[in-house]
C-alpha cells in the first residue's frame, strides 16, 4: 500500500504508523458527559467500505495524515493533514 | 577533572571504498535545527538570507552550498548545517544546537543510486531526485535525511546512535553493487 503524504508526497505504507480512526481529532468537551466521553474512548465502528483513519508519518515529515480509504477495495481516495481538518473543525 | 576525548560519530569506519563509490564521514562542524515560530517563515527566511546567504528551503528542498547548508528536515523543521547560527535567527524561530547527535555522511560515485535502491524506498534516480532535493525518509529501517549535493553524490544523515549501523547498511550494499559489477 502506498500513502500520499501531503506534505512528502506518495510513500510506502513502511514510512506510516496507523493511530486510529480519525473521530480522536472531535474530542468532546472536558465538562461533557461520562457517556459521551466513554463513547470517545472506546467505541469505534468497523464499516465495510469507506473509513477515516488517523495516519503518522514517522519516518518522513513527522506529520499526522487523515487517511480516507476504503476498506473492500484497498483504495485511498484522500489523505489530508490532520492539523488541517482540526483547524477547519474548529 | 577528566579529559575527555572528542569522537566523531563514524571515528574508525570510514572512509570506505567500495565499486568506485566511497563513503566519508562529513568533518565535525555546526549542525542546528531551527524551527520557524507560527507564521514567521518568511521572516526567518529573510534573516538566514541576511546572516547566511541562504532561503529557508522549502519541503523536500535543500538551500546552501558545499559547507554552509540549510536541508528542509521534517514538518517545520530546517537543520542548518555548517555556519555557526546567527543570534538573529531565535527572533522568529526555536534554535537548537545538534552538532553531535547526528552521524553525517557523503555517499558518492556513479553507482550511488544503485546503492540507495538496495536501501531507501524512494526514486532517488537524477531525474527525479535531483541536486537540491531533500527527503526524509527510511535506509533499511533507519529514520533518515537524505539530500542531493551533486550529480553523484548524497548526504545522510542518521541519529548519531545508528552510526555504526547506518556504515554497515550502507558498506553491504556497496559490496553487493560491486559484486554485481564485476560478476
Amino acid at each position: 500500500m502506498r500513502l500520499t503524504c501531503p506534505i512528502c508526497g506518495e510513500r510506502d505504507r513502511r514510512e506510516f504508523y496507523y493511530v486510529g480512526d480519525a473521530v480522536l481529532l472531535r474530542r468532546p468537551d472536558p465538562e461533557a458527559s461520562d457517556v459521551v466521553w466513554d463513547d470517545y474512548l472506546h467505541n469505534r465502528d468497523n464499516p465495510a467500505g469507506e473509513t477515516r483513519d488517523l495516519w503518522y508519518h514517522e519516518a518522513g515529515c513527522a506529520g499526522w495524515i487523515v487517511v480516507t480509504r476504503n476498506t473492500l477495495t484497498h483504495e485511498v481516495i484522500a489523505t489530508e493533514l490532520a492539523s488541517k481538518v482540526s483547524e477547519a473543525q474548529a | 577533572m577528566a579529559e575527555l576525548i572528542a569522537k566523531s560519530p563514524c571515528e574508525g569506519l570510514l572512509p570506505i571504498e567500495c565499486g568506485g563509490v566511497t563513503l566519508s564521514e562529513l568533518p565535525s562542524m555546526p549542525i542546528t535545527s531551527v524551527m520557524a515560530h507560527k507564521g514567521r517563515e518568511k521572516a526567518l527566511s529573510q534573516a538566514l538570507k541576511d546572516a547566511h546567504g541562504m532561503a529557508l528551503p522549502q519541503p523536500n528542498r535543500m538551500t546552501g552550498r558545499e559547507g554552509a547548508r540549510a536541508v528542509w528536515f521534517g514538518q517545520g523543521q530546517v537543520m542548518l548545517i555548517g555556519p555557526v547560527p546567527n543570534a538573529a535567527l531565535a527572533e522568529h524561530a526555536a534554535v537548537t544546537d545538534q552538532s553531535d547527535a547526528w552521524a553525517t555522511v557523503r555517499l558518492e560515485g556513479a553507482g550511488c543510486e544503485d546503492v540507495l535502491a538496495r536501501l531507501v524506498p524512494l526514486d532517488l534516480r537524477r531525474h527525479r531526485f535531483k541536486r537540491g532535493h531533500a527527503a526524509r525518509s527510511q535506509l533499511q529501517h533507519m529514520n533518515v535525511s537524505l539530500a542531493r549535493v551533486g550529480d553523484n553524490a548524497f548526504l545522510i544523515m542518521a541519529f548519531r546512535s545508528m552510526a555504526s549501523t547506518l556504515v554497515h547498511d550502507l558498506e553491504t550494499a556497496m559490496k553487493g553493487v560491486a559484486a554485481r559489477l564485476s560478476s
